[in-house]
Protein backbone atom coordinates (compact mmCIF):
# COMPACT_ATOMS: atom_id res chain seq x y z
CA UNK A 1 0.00 0.00 0.00
CA UNK A 2 1.16 3.49 -0.78
CA UNK A 3 2.43 5.70 1.97
CA UNK A 4 -0.41 7.28 3.97
CA UNK A 5 -0.32 11.05 3.57
CA UNK A 6 -2.09 11.37 6.91
CA UNK A 7 0.42 9.34 8.90
CA UNK A 8 2.30 12.46 9.96
CA UNK A 9 -0.81 13.67 11.79
CA UNK A 10 -1.07 10.54 13.97
CA UNK A 11 0.48 12.12 17.09
CA UNK A 12 -1.85 15.14 16.98
CA UNK A 13 -4.89 12.96 16.21
CA UNK A 14 -4.03 10.74 19.15
CA UNK A 15 -3.83 13.77 21.43
CA UNK A 16 -7.12 15.09 20.07
CA UNK A 17 -8.86 11.77 20.62
CA UNK A 18 -7.59 11.71 24.20
CA UNK A 19 -9.55 14.85 25.08
CA UNK A 20 -11.96 14.19 27.95
CA UNK A 21 -14.97 12.22 26.76
CA UNK A 22 -18.55 13.29 27.20
CA UNK A 23 -17.97 16.93 27.95
CA UNK A 24 -18.04 19.68 25.39
CA UNK A 25 -14.96 20.02 23.24
CA UNK A 26 -13.48 23.34 22.13
CA UNK A 27 -12.96 21.96 18.63
CA UNK A 28 -16.55 20.85 18.16
CA UNK A 29 -18.55 23.46 20.07
CA UNK A 30 -20.96 25.44 17.94
CA UNK A 31 -23.27 28.37 18.52
CA UNK A 32 -26.86 27.19 18.07
CA UNK A 33 -28.14 30.75 18.11
CA UNK A 34 -26.36 34.05 18.64
CA UNK A 35 -28.52 36.41 20.66
CA UNK A 36 -26.27 39.47 20.96
CA UNK A 37 -22.56 40.39 20.90
CA UNK A 38 -22.28 38.85 24.38
CA UNK A 39 -24.78 35.98 24.51
CA UNK A 40 -25.52 32.82 22.55
CA UNK A 41 -27.28 29.48 22.92
CA UNK A 42 -24.75 26.65 23.26
CA UNK A 43 -25.86 23.06 24.02
CA UNK A 44 -29.37 24.43 24.51
CA UNK A 45 -28.23 26.81 27.22
CA UNK A 46 -27.99 30.59 27.23
CA UNK A 47 -24.28 31.29 27.51
CA UNK A 48 -22.26 34.44 28.10
CA UNK A 49 -19.63 34.92 25.41
CA UNK A 50 -16.38 35.89 27.09
CA UNK A 51 -13.93 35.05 24.31
CA UNK A 52 -14.97 36.45 20.94
CA UNK A 53 -12.58 39.41 20.31
CA UNK A 54 -15.78 41.38 19.65
CA UNK A 55 -14.20 44.32 21.47
CA UNK A 56 -16.68 47.03 20.46
CA UNK A 57 -19.74 44.78 20.29
CA UNK A 58 -20.18 45.91 16.67
CA UNK A 59 -21.70 42.65 15.35
CA UNK A 60 -25.24 43.71 16.25
CA UNK A 61 -24.89 47.46 15.83
CA UNK A 62 -28.16 48.68 14.26
CA UNK A 63 -26.48 51.11 11.85
CA UNK A 64 -24.00 48.46 10.66
CA UNK A 65 -26.79 45.92 10.12
CA UNK A 66 -28.87 48.47 8.22
CA UNK A 67 -25.93 49.40 5.97
CA UNK A 68 -25.19 45.71 5.32
CA UNK A 69 -28.85 44.89 4.54
CA UNK A 70 -29.08 47.77 2.09
CA UNK A 71 -25.89 46.65 0.31
CA UNK A 72 -27.12 43.05 0.24
CA UNK A 73 -30.39 44.12 -1.41
CA UNK A 74 -28.83 46.56 -3.86
CA UNK A 75 -25.53 44.88 -4.75
CA UNK A 76 -26.14 41.18 -4.15
CA UNK A 77 -24.61 38.46 -2.00
CA UNK A 78 -21.08 38.47 -3.40
CA UNK A 79 -18.74 39.97 -5.99
CA UNK A 80 -17.71 36.62 -7.51
CA UNK A 81 -14.43 38.17 -8.54
CA UNK A 82 -11.02 39.42 -7.58
CA UNK A 83 -10.23 43.06 -6.89
CA UNK A 84 -8.23 43.13 -10.14
CA UNK A 85 -11.08 41.72 -12.23
CA UNK A 86 -14.76 42.41 -11.60
CA UNK A 87 -14.51 42.54 -7.79
CA UNK A 88 -13.87 46.24 -7.20
CA UNK A 89 -17.16 48.09 -6.56
CA UNK A 90 -17.42 51.76 -5.66
CA UNK A 91 -18.05 50.61 -2.11
CA UNK A 92 -14.65 48.86 -1.93
CA UNK A 93 -13.00 52.11 -3.00
CA UNK A 94 -15.14 54.01 -0.52
CA UNK A 95 -14.03 51.66 2.27
CA UNK A 96 -10.40 52.37 1.33
CA UNK A 97 -11.16 56.11 1.43
CA UNK A 98 -12.69 55.63 4.88
CA UNK A 99 -9.54 53.82 6.05
CA UNK A 100 -7.32 56.61 4.69
CA UNK A 101 -9.39 59.13 6.59
CA UNK A 102 -9.42 56.96 9.74
CA UNK A 103 -5.60 56.59 9.75
CA UNK A 104 -4.83 59.90 8.01
CA UNK A 105 -2.65 58.08 5.46
CA UNK A 106 -2.22 58.52 1.72
CA UNK A 107 -2.91 54.88 0.83
CA UNK A 108 -5.09 51.98 1.93
CA UNK A 109 -5.62 48.52 0.48
CA UNK A 110 -8.41 46.19 1.59
CA UNK A 111 -7.86 42.42 1.66
CA UNK A 112 -10.44 39.66 2.10
CA UNK A 113 -9.15 38.66 5.56
CA UNK A 114 -6.65 39.97 8.09
CA UNK A 115 -4.67 36.76 7.64
CA UNK A 116 -4.33 37.49 3.92
CA UNK A 117 -3.30 41.08 4.62
CA UNK A 118 -0.29 39.90 6.64
CA UNK A 119 0.41 37.05 4.25
CA UNK A 120 0.31 39.34 1.22
CA UNK A 121 2.09 42.38 2.55
CA UNK A 122 4.95 40.52 4.26
CA UNK A 123 5.53 37.95 1.51
CA UNK A 124 5.45 40.62 -1.20
CA UNK A 125 7.40 43.47 0.40
CA UNK A 126 10.32 41.39 1.60
CA UNK A 127 11.80 39.65 -1.41
CA UNK A 128 15.00 37.73 -2.16
CA UNK A 129 18.05 39.36 -0.52
CA UNK A 130 15.80 41.23 1.93
CA UNK A 131 15.28 40.43 5.60
CA UNK A 132 12.08 40.14 7.64
CA UNK A 133 12.71 40.52 11.36
CA UNK A 134 9.82 39.30 13.49
CA UNK A 135 8.93 39.09 17.18
CA UNK A 136 9.19 35.52 18.49
CA UNK A 137 5.55 35.62 19.65
CA UNK A 138 4.15 36.75 16.30
CA UNK A 139 0.74 35.57 15.09
CA UNK A 140 0.61 32.61 12.70
CA UNK A 141 -0.30 34.92 9.80
CA UNK A 142 3.05 36.70 10.23
CA UNK A 143 5.01 33.43 10.35
CA UNK A 144 3.07 32.23 7.30
CA UNK A 145 3.76 35.48 5.41
CA UNK A 146 7.45 34.86 6.09
CA UNK A 147 7.19 31.25 4.93
CA UNK A 148 5.49 32.31 1.71
CA UNK A 149 8.05 34.99 0.86
CA UNK A 150 11.64 34.71 -0.26
CA UNK A 151 13.34 36.91 2.32
CA UNK A 152 15.65 35.69 5.07
CA UNK A 153 13.61 35.46 8.29
CA UNK A 154 15.14 36.46 11.61
CA UNK A 155 13.34 36.23 14.94
CA UNK A 156 13.98 38.38 18.00
CA UNK A 157 13.01 37.83 21.64
CA UNK A 158 9.47 38.96 22.41
CA UNK A 159 9.22 42.71 23.02
CA UNK A 160 12.98 43.02 23.68
CA UNK A 161 14.55 46.20 22.21
CA UNK A 162 18.07 44.96 23.11
CA UNK A 163 17.54 41.66 21.35
CA UNK A 164 16.15 43.40 18.25
CA UNK A 165 19.10 45.79 18.23
CA UNK A 166 21.56 42.90 18.39
CA UNK A 167 19.95 41.19 15.40
CA UNK A 168 19.61 44.32 13.28
CA UNK A 169 23.23 45.29 14.04
CA UNK A 170 24.42 41.88 12.77
CA UNK A 171 22.35 42.06 9.60
CA UNK A 172 23.64 45.57 8.84
CA UNK A 173 27.24 44.58 9.64
CA UNK A 174 27.08 41.71 7.14
CA UNK A 175 24.87 43.42 4.54
CA UNK A 176 24.80 47.25 4.71
CA UNK A 177 22.48 47.53 1.67
CA UNK A 178 19.87 44.92 2.62
CA UNK A 179 16.20 45.87 2.71
CA UNK A 180 14.84 45.11 6.17
CA UNK A 181 11.22 44.86 7.29
CA UNK A 182 10.61 44.70 11.06
CA UNK A 183 7.19 43.21 11.89
CA UNK A 184 5.54 44.03 15.22
CA UNK A 185 2.09 43.71 16.77
CA UNK A 186 0.44 46.54 18.71
CA UNK A 187 -1.12 44.11 21.19
CA UNK A 188 -0.16 40.44 21.46
CA UNK A 189 -3.46 38.60 21.62
CA UNK A 190 -2.79 35.83 24.11
CA UNK A 191 -1.62 37.91 27.09
CA UNK A 192 -2.71 41.33 25.83
CA UNK A 193 0.71 42.90 26.28
CA UNK A 194 1.58 45.97 24.20
CA UNK A 195 4.77 46.24 22.16
CA UNK A 196 7.13 48.96 23.41
CA UNK A 197 6.78 50.65 20.04
CA UNK A 198 8.77 53.76 20.96
CA UNK A 199 11.92 51.80 21.75
CA UNK A 200 11.46 49.24 18.96
CA UNK A 201 10.77 51.98 16.42
CA UNK A 202 13.79 54.02 17.46
CA UNK A 203 16.08 51.01 17.06
CA UNK A 204 14.56 49.97 13.73
CA UNK A 205 14.95 53.48 12.33
CA UNK A 206 18.55 53.67 13.57
CA UNK A 207 19.27 50.62 11.41
CA UNK A 208 17.31 52.00 8.46
CA UNK A 209 14.63 49.31 8.59
CA UNK A 210 10.99 49.59 7.55
CA UNK A 211 8.41 48.93 10.27
CA UNK A 212 5.08 47.13 9.95
CA UNK A 213 2.71 47.09 12.93
CA UNK A 214 -0.24 44.71 13.08
CA UNK A 215 -3.01 46.45 15.03
CA UNK A 216 -5.49 43.54 14.80
CA UNK A 217 -6.20 43.53 18.53
CA UNK A 218 -5.73 47.26 19.11
CA UNK A 219 -7.84 49.04 16.48
CA UNK A 220 -10.75 50.60 18.33
CA UNK A 221 -9.15 49.78 21.67
CA UNK A 222 -6.19 52.16 21.98
CA UNK A 223 -5.33 55.66 20.80
CA UNK A 224 -7.44 58.77 21.12
CA UNK A 225 -9.34 58.09 17.88
CA UNK A 226 -9.05 54.30 18.13
CA UNK A 227 -6.24 53.81 15.61
CA UNK A 228 -4.31 51.54 17.92
CA UNK A 229 -1.08 51.31 19.86
CA UNK A 230 1.00 53.34 17.38
CA UNK A 231 -1.35 56.25 18.03
CA UNK A 232 -1.44 55.55 21.78
CA UNK A 233 2.37 55.63 21.97
CA UNK A 234 2.59 58.57 19.55
CA UNK A 235 4.89 56.88 17.00
CA UNK A 236 2.61 56.83 13.95
CA UNK A 237 4.91 59.03 11.87
CA UNK A 238 7.67 56.41 12.13
CA UNK A 239 5.52 53.41 11.20
CA UNK A 240 5.68 52.56 7.49
CA UNK A 241 2.82 50.06 7.30
CA UNK A 242 -0.14 49.37 9.56
CA UNK A 243 -2.03 46.12 9.03
CA UNK A 244 -5.35 45.33 10.65
CA UNK A 245 -8.52 43.32 10.54
CA UNK A 246 -12.25 43.96 10.36
CA UNK A 247 -12.96 40.73 12.25
CA UNK A 248 -12.56 42.03 15.80
CA UNK A 249 -13.47 45.62 16.76
CA UNK A 250 -15.03 46.24 13.33
CA UNK A 251 -17.35 43.25 13.81
CA UNK A 252 -17.22 41.61 10.39
CA UNK A 253 -14.40 40.14 8.28
CA UNK A 254 -11.63 41.51 6.08
CA UNK A 255 -8.15 42.94 6.38
CA UNK A 256 -6.27 46.04 5.34
CA UNK A 257 -2.91 47.73 5.12
CA UNK A 258 -2.40 51.53 5.20
CA UNK A 259 0.78 53.43 4.38
CA UNK A 260 2.20 56.75 3.24
CA UNK A 261 4.81 55.15 0.99
CA UNK A 262 4.61 56.82 -2.42
CA UNK A 263 4.77 53.51 -4.30
CA UNK A 264 2.38 51.62 -2.02
CA UNK A 265 -0.25 51.12 -4.74
CA UNK A 266 2.22 48.81 -6.53
CA UNK A 267 1.01 46.09 -4.17
CA UNK A 268 -2.22 45.91 -6.16
CA UNK A 269 -0.16 44.69 -9.13
CA UNK A 270 2.09 42.18 -7.41
CA UNK A 271 0.51 40.98 -4.16
CA UNK A 272 -0.90 37.55 -4.83
CA UNK A 273 -3.17 37.17 -1.75
CA UNK A 274 -4.78 40.44 -2.91
CA UNK A 275 -5.06 39.48 -6.58
CA UNK A 276 -5.97 35.80 -6.55
CA UNK A 277 -8.98 35.70 -4.25
CA UNK A 278 -12.50 37.09 -4.46
CA UNK A 279 -13.09 40.51 -2.95
CA UNK A 280 -15.25 41.09 0.13
CA UNK A 281 -19.03 40.83 -0.34
CA UNK A 282 -20.81 44.22 -0.55
CA UNK A 283 -22.67 43.70 2.74
CA UNK A 284 -19.38 43.13 4.58
CA UNK A 285 -17.86 46.21 2.94
CA UNK A 286 -20.87 48.28 3.97
CA UNK A 287 -20.86 47.23 7.63
CA UNK A 288 -17.06 47.63 7.87
CA UNK A 289 -17.30 51.17 6.48
CA UNK A 290 -20.04 52.09 8.91
CA UNK A 291 -18.25 50.52 11.89
CA UNK A 292 -15.01 52.41 11.14
CA UNK A 293 -16.96 55.69 11.13
CA UNK A 294 -18.53 54.76 14.46
CA UNK A 295 -15.22 53.65 16.04
CA UNK A 296 -13.53 56.94 15.16
CA UNK A 297 -16.18 58.80 17.13
CA UNK A 298 -16.81 56.64 20.16
CA UNK A 299 -15.75 56.37 23.78
CA UNK A 300 -16.62 52.68 23.95
CA UNK A 301 -12.95 51.86 24.56
CA UNK A 302 -13.22 53.34 28.07
CA UNK A 303 -16.12 51.03 28.91
CA UNK A 304 -14.19 48.12 27.37
CA UNK A 305 -11.08 48.70 29.46
CA UNK A 306 -13.08 49.25 32.62
CA UNK A 307 -14.79 45.90 31.96
CA UNK A 308 -11.40 44.26 31.56
CA UNK A 309 -10.04 45.79 34.77
CA UNK A 310 -13.09 44.49 36.66
CA UNK A 311 -12.66 40.92 35.38
CA UNK A 312 -8.87 40.91 35.82
CA UNK A 313 -9.10 42.29 39.35
CA UNK A 314 -11.86 39.87 40.32
CA UNK A 315 -9.94 36.85 39.02
CA UNK A 316 -6.72 38.01 40.65
CA UNK A 317 -8.49 38.65 43.99
CA UNK A 318 -10.02 35.16 43.78
CA UNK A 319 -6.46 33.82 43.81
CA UNK A 320 -5.98 32.75 40.19
CA UNK A 321 -2.52 32.75 38.66
CA UNK A 322 -2.94 35.58 36.18
CA UNK A 323 -1.23 36.01 32.82
CA UNK A 324 -2.74 39.47 32.33
CA UNK A 325 -3.03 42.69 34.31
CA UNK A 326 -6.12 44.37 32.89
CA UNK A 327 -4.34 46.96 30.76
CA UNK A 328 -5.78 45.42 27.58
CA UNK A 329 -9.16 43.78 26.83
CA UNK A 330 -7.68 40.35 27.59
CA UNK A 331 -8.01 38.43 30.86
CA UNK A 332 -6.10 35.14 30.97
CA UNK A 333 -5.64 32.62 33.75
CA UNK A 334 -2.55 30.39 33.65
CA UNK A 335 -3.35 26.73 34.34
CA UNK A 336 -0.33 24.50 34.97
CA UNK A 337 -1.78 21.20 33.82
CA UNK A 338 -3.10 20.95 30.29
CA UNK A 339 -5.81 18.44 31.22
CA UNK A 340 -6.98 20.70 34.06
CA UNK A 341 -7.23 23.54 31.54
CA UNK A 342 -9.32 21.34 29.24
CA UNK A 343 -11.61 20.34 32.14
CA UNK A 344 -11.82 23.98 33.21
CA UNK A 345 -13.01 24.92 29.74
CA UNK A 346 -15.65 22.15 29.69
CA UNK A 347 -16.98 23.06 33.14
CA UNK A 348 -17.20 26.74 32.23
CA UNK A 349 -19.30 25.87 29.17
CA UNK A 350 -21.54 23.71 31.36
CA UNK A 351 -21.92 26.69 33.72
CA UNK A 352 -22.89 28.97 30.83
CA UNK A 353 -19.68 30.88 30.11
CA UNK A 354 -17.78 30.56 26.83
CA UNK A 355 -14.05 31.35 27.13
CA UNK A 356 -11.06 30.43 24.95
CA UNK A 357 -8.95 27.42 25.79
CA UNK A 358 -5.53 28.48 24.50
CA UNK A 359 -2.80 25.85 24.40
CA UNK A 360 0.78 25.67 23.09
CA UNK A 361 2.04 26.27 20.43
CA UNK A 362 -0.54 29.07 20.01
CA UNK A 363 0.49 30.54 23.38
CA UNK A 364 3.73 32.18 24.51
CA UNK A 365 6.08 30.32 26.88
CA UNK A 366 4.11 27.08 26.43
CA UNK A 367 1.37 28.32 28.76
CA UNK A 368 -2.06 26.71 29.08
CA UNK A 369 -4.51 29.58 29.23
CA UNK A 370 -8.15 30.19 30.01
CA UNK A 371 -8.43 33.32 27.92
CA UNK A 372 -11.23 35.88 27.96
CA UNK A 373 -11.53 38.82 25.62
CA UNK A 374 -13.85 41.49 26.93
CA UNK A 375 -16.35 43.54 24.97
CA UNK A 376 -17.60 47.06 25.54
CA UNK A 377 -21.01 45.40 25.22
CA UNK A 378 -20.53 43.33 28.40
CA UNK A 379 -22.44 44.60 31.41
CA UNK A 380 -20.92 44.57 34.90
CA UNK A 381 -23.61 41.99 35.80
CA UNK A 382 -22.29 39.69 33.06
CA UNK A 383 -18.73 40.15 34.27
CA UNK A 384 -19.77 39.36 37.84
CA UNK A 385 -21.52 36.24 36.54
CA UNK A 386 -18.27 35.19 34.78
CA UNK A 387 -16.37 35.80 38.03
CA UNK A 388 -18.87 33.73 40.02
CA UNK A 389 -18.47 30.82 37.61
CA UNK A 390 -14.68 31.10 37.41
CA UNK A 391 -14.55 31.05 41.22
CA UNK A 392 -16.91 28.08 41.41
CA UNK A 393 -15.01 26.00 38.83
CA UNK A 394 -11.60 27.14 40.10
CA UNK A 395 -12.49 25.85 43.57
CA UNK A 396 -13.90 22.62 42.17
CA UNK A 397 -10.66 21.94 40.29
CA UNK A 398 -8.51 22.94 43.25
CA UNK A 399 -6.87 25.88 41.47
CA UNK A 400 -8.01 28.35 44.13
CA UNK A 401 -9.38 28.06 47.63
CA UNK A 402 -11.91 30.64 48.71
CA UNK A 403 -12.88 30.10 52.36
CA UNK A 404 -13.44 26.32 52.27
CA UNK A 405 -16.33 26.15 54.78
CA UNK A 406 -18.49 28.46 52.64
CA UNK A 407 -20.24 27.59 49.41
CA UNK A 408 -18.27 29.12 46.53
CA UNK A 409 -21.15 31.45 45.59
CA UNK A 410 -21.28 32.81 49.14
CA UNK A 411 -17.50 33.07 49.37
CA UNK A 412 -17.47 34.92 46.09
CA UNK A 413 -20.09 37.41 47.31
CA UNK A 414 -18.09 37.98 50.48
CA UNK A 415 -14.91 38.50 48.52
CA UNK A 416 -16.63 41.05 46.30
CA UNK A 417 -18.10 42.90 49.29
CA UNK A 418 -14.77 43.18 51.06
CA UNK A 419 -12.84 44.01 47.84
CA UNK B 1 36.94 33.84 12.62
CA UNK B 2 38.72 30.49 12.71
CA UNK B 3 36.94 27.96 14.89
CA UNK B 4 37.47 24.26 14.30
CA UNK B 5 34.43 22.06 13.61
CA UNK B 6 35.07 20.20 16.87
CA UNK B 7 35.15 23.44 18.84
CA UNK B 8 31.88 24.61 17.23
CA UNK B 9 30.29 21.21 17.97
CA UNK B 10 31.44 21.44 21.59
CA UNK B 11 29.98 24.94 22.02
CA UNK B 12 26.68 23.89 20.45
CA UNK B 13 26.53 20.89 22.81
CA UNK B 14 26.92 23.24 25.76
CA UNK B 15 24.02 25.35 24.46
CA UNK B 16 21.85 22.25 23.96
CA UNK B 17 22.46 20.97 27.50
CA UNK B 18 19.64 23.01 29.19
CA UNK B 19 17.21 21.67 26.55
CA UNK B 20 18.45 18.07 26.95
CA UNK B 21 15.83 17.02 29.50
CA UNK B 22 16.37 13.28 28.96
CA UNK B 23 20.17 13.45 29.22
CA UNK B 24 20.69 11.99 25.78
CA UNK B 25 24.35 11.53 24.80
CA UNK B 26 24.80 14.10 22.04
CA UNK B 27 26.62 13.13 18.87
CA UNK B 28 26.67 14.76 15.44
CA UNK B 29 23.90 12.36 14.42
CA UNK B 30 21.55 13.38 17.24
CA UNK B 31 18.23 14.51 15.74
CA UNK B 32 16.56 17.50 17.45
CA UNK B 33 12.95 16.41 16.90
CA UNK B 34 13.14 12.68 17.61
CA UNK B 35 16.21 12.12 19.84
CA UNK B 36 15.97 15.31 21.92
CA UNK B 37 12.18 15.59 21.47
CA UNK B 38 12.43 19.33 20.85
CA UNK B 39 9.39 21.00 19.28
CA UNK B 40 9.83 23.61 16.54
CA UNK B 41 9.48 26.50 19.02
CA UNK B 42 12.27 25.13 21.20
CA UNK B 43 14.51 24.66 18.19
CA UNK B 44 13.92 28.32 17.29
CA UNK B 45 14.84 29.36 20.85
CA UNK B 46 18.01 27.27 20.63
CA UNK B 47 18.77 28.88 17.28
CA UNK B 48 18.65 32.33 18.93
CA UNK B 49 21.24 31.21 21.47
CA UNK B 50 23.46 29.82 18.76
CA UNK B 51 23.22 33.14 16.88
CA UNK B 52 24.30 35.03 19.98
CA UNK B 53 27.06 32.56 20.90
CA UNK B 54 28.73 32.81 17.48
CA UNK B 55 27.58 36.37 16.65
CA UNK B 56 26.01 35.31 13.35
CA UNK B 57 22.61 35.52 11.66
CA UNK B 58 21.00 32.12 11.03
CA UNK B 59 17.76 32.75 9.09
CA UNK B 60 14.78 30.59 10.10
CA UNK B 61 14.55 29.55 6.45
CA UNK B 62 17.54 27.24 7.05
CA UNK B 63 15.80 25.22 9.78
CA UNK B 64 14.08 22.61 7.57
CA UNK B 65 17.54 21.43 6.46
CA UNK B 66 19.00 21.35 9.95
CA UNK B 67 17.72 18.15 11.54
CA UNK B 68 20.84 16.98 13.36
CA UNK B 69 23.42 18.56 15.63
CA UNK B 70 26.04 17.79 12.96
CA UNK B 71 24.09 19.68 10.29
CA UNK B 72 23.77 22.62 12.67
CA UNK B 73 27.52 22.54 13.29
CA UNK B 74 28.28 22.58 9.56
CA UNK B 75 25.86 25.45 8.98
CA UNK B 76 27.49 27.53 11.72
CA UNK B 77 30.95 26.79 10.33
CA UNK B 78 29.81 27.83 6.85
CA UNK B 79 28.25 31.07 8.13
CA UNK B 80 31.41 31.88 10.14
CA UNK B 81 33.62 31.41 7.10
CA UNK B 82 31.50 33.70 4.88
Amino acid sequence: MAFDLFEKFDPILKEYRNLPEGGANPFTVSMEKVLSPTTAIINGQETILAGTNNYMGMTFNAECIEAAQEALTNLGTGTTGSRVLNGTYNSHKNLEETLKKFYDTKHAIVFSTGYQANLGVIATLAGPKDYVVIDADSHASIYDGCAMGNAAVVRFKHNSPENLDKRLSRIRRDDPQAGILVVLEGVYSMLGDQAPLRELTKISKAHNAYILVDEAHSIGVFGKTGRGVAQEQDVEKDIDFIVGTFSKSVGTIGGYCVSNHEKFEALRLVCRPYMFTASLPPSVVASATKALELIANTNLRHKLLSNSRRLNKGLSDAGFNMGTTGESPIAAIIVDEKNTAISFWGEMIAEGVYVNLALPPATPNRLNLMRCSLSAAHTFEQIDFMLEKFTLVGNRLGLIQTVPELAPEVAYKLAMETA
Amino acid sequence: MTLSVDKIFEQICTLIEPFNKKNVTITKDTVFSSDLELDSLTVMDLLSEIEDEFDITVPLNMLPDLETVGQFTEAVQKLLSE
